[in-house]
């Protein structure tokens, strides 16, 4: 992960989280599913933690979801939100199963609720990283 | 062969806790051992095991418990390790060194956490985020980091965010573990909140954290030792202070995914600490439960089953948790209004009540005292059972 010093941080391209971005350049969600039991995981994991099989591939999903959970943050961490505060984190339950951390935009952060059907919208962050978020549905 | 009784904490050391700075963590264990081995009337050459929990300021020198081993000139130790199980460490390492007592192992086993975060203020201008709370603890990394989820903070706001959607807990709930930590504080003189009354109103006046927390949901950032020593039962008897008898002890760390569960793992290390213990929940007397967050508290009396699930607002809004209350809980003032010694906390005022050394705050007739850490994201959980009787 870089911090630039101006904006948010940019995360890394790991080496097991590389296909996950490559879709997401593409605007397709994708998640790791394990070729072993066929579970659905993310983020990227080097086993399936229902089979323990090491052998995966990457799908795409709908990109259709509820909201689980969220907050909102009103601390500033990291410089590059600090113009942003008070913003909301979503905890995303997307259809096909996995939950997955994300932002929420298209709405007011104190509108967020529990249960809200959200379908994933995608940022360019720069050349390499588009960023999956998400949006009423 | 059940190890119910058959040891004790005989030594209780605590420094000064807060803002106290200019001393490493290091020093702080030090010293905090030498309090604990005065207050036994034992001296180092008694102590032959060595379990150290080090706070994340000790740096990145590794084998914390080689450096307190050497900086105290202990010799000839049978027993010694650095461990980290997040909030659950401190009533495991009681445990580990009951188990190496009971067992022959050692004789006197030294247990310590230590930390010192909190660095002295700098000018106003210079001054920015953080401070006072857990928040100062950012371990935002990756992809969570881009979407803005920094810290523990942010991920228990998830899960105490979806406690409320599911059972209908609210702020008003938190905020009553928050005023009846505060009230119990101001009766302790050693609390870094004493003699600083809170209202409900002020709870909600706090600032927001992070959205369900405001800042006094938050634990406290805490300099300071803290340390006990744990002897065979015979032996503590023949010591200085009262024995504090552990009766029963368990583990649980359930793994599950947190936020779908709203549950931690005291369930399970409940069913082995009574079951050692041969106690039930209405043999409690004190609760002295791990506080990272109002919220922890609020799940982990739903999860000994002191109310049922879900129902722990209801069950901590009359202050029932509060001074005078049916249930006395975390009666120092916690890890939210006293100090944060990452689970040691709860230890120390289990031993102080047990002890009959509460002074303003004192529990009458407290005679069986629970005592929970709980760590990661409700993904560790340790349980003791002390008691002034075996």
């Amino acid at each position: 992960m870089s911090t630039p010093a101006a904006g948010k941080p940019i995360p890394a391209i790991t080496p097991e989280m590389r296909p996950f971005f490559e879709g997401a350049r593409r605007h397709e969600l994708r998640v790791q599913r394990c070729r072993g039991c066929g579970a659905l995981r993310f983020p990227a994991r080097a086993l399936c933690s229902a089979c323990l099989s090491t052998d995966s591939e990457w799908i795409a999903v709908s990109g259709r979801g509820e909201i689980y959970s969220f907050n909102v943050m009103h601390q500033v961490y990291h410089p590059g939100f600090a113009a942003e505060v008070p913003y909301t984190v979503v905890l995303v339950q997307l259809a096909e199963g996995p939950r997955m951390i994300s932002n929420l935009v298209g709405i007011d952060a104190h509108a967020v609720r529990v249960g809200m059907p959200v379908r994933v919208v995608f940022e360019t962050l720069s050349d390499e990283v588009t960023l999956p978020k998400f949006t009423p549905a | 062969m059940s190890l119910r009784g058959r040891t004790a904490i005989a030594g209780l050391g605590i420094t000064e806790q807060g803002k106290v700075y200019g001393r490493t963590p290091l020093a702080f264990a030090a010293e905090a051992v030498r309090l604990a081995l005065d207050d036994a009337g034992l001296t180092r050459a008694d102590v032959d095991g060595l379990l150290v929990n080090p706070g994340l300021s000790w740096g990145d020198l590794g084998m914390a418990s080689f450096q307190l081993q050497q900086a105290m000139g202990l010799r000839d130790l049978r027993l010694t390790s650095s461990m980290n199980s997040g909030g659950a460490t401190a009533a495991s390492m009681i445990q580990y060194a009951a188990l190496a007592i009971a067992s022959g192992q050692c004789r006197a086993v030294a247990c310590v956490f230590s930390d010192a975060p909190l660095k002295p203020p700098r000018p106003a201008g210079e001054a920015k985020g953080g401070g006072g709370s857990a928040g100062a603890y950012a371990f935002g990394r990756g992809l969570d980091a881009a979407y803005g989820q920094f810290g523990v903070n942010a991920m228990y706001a998830m899960v105490a965010q979806r406690h409320m959607h599911r059972y209908g807990t609210t702020n008003e709930h938190l905020g009553a573990i928050a005023v009846a930590e505060r009230q119990w504080a101001n009766r302790n003189p050693a609390a870094q909140f004493h003699d600083t009354p809170m209202t409900l109103a002020d709870y909600h006046r706090s600032r927001w954290v992070v959205e369900p927390f405001h800042l006094f949901d938050c634990c406290l950032v805490s300099n300071g030792g803290l340390a006990v020593i744990v002897t065979s039962a015979e032996r503590a008897r023949d010591l200085r202070r009262p024995p504090v008898y552990l009766l029963g002890m368990g583990q649980g760390h359930p793994g599950g995914d947190p936020v779908e569960t709203l549950t931690s793992g005291a369930p399970l290390a409940k069913e082995a600490a009574f079951a050692m213990a041969g106690v039930a929940l209405a043999d409690i007397d004190v609760a002295e439960l791990y506080d990272c967050y109002t919220f922890t508290v609020l799940v982990t009396l739903e999860d000994y089953g002191f109310c049922a699930k879900g129902e722990g607002g209801p069950f901590v809004a009359g202050g029932g948790i509060a001074p005078g209350g049916a249930l006395p809980v975390n009666t120092g003032g916690g890890q939210l209004s006293a100090f944060y010694m990452w689970g040691m906390t709860p230890i120390s005022e289990a031993v102080i009540q047990l002890r009959g050394d509460g002074g303003a705050r004192q529990v009458a007739d407290a005679r069986v005292a629970l005592v929970s850490g709980n760590g990661g994201i409700l993904s560790t959980h340790a349980t003791l059972v002390l008691a002034t009787q075996c």
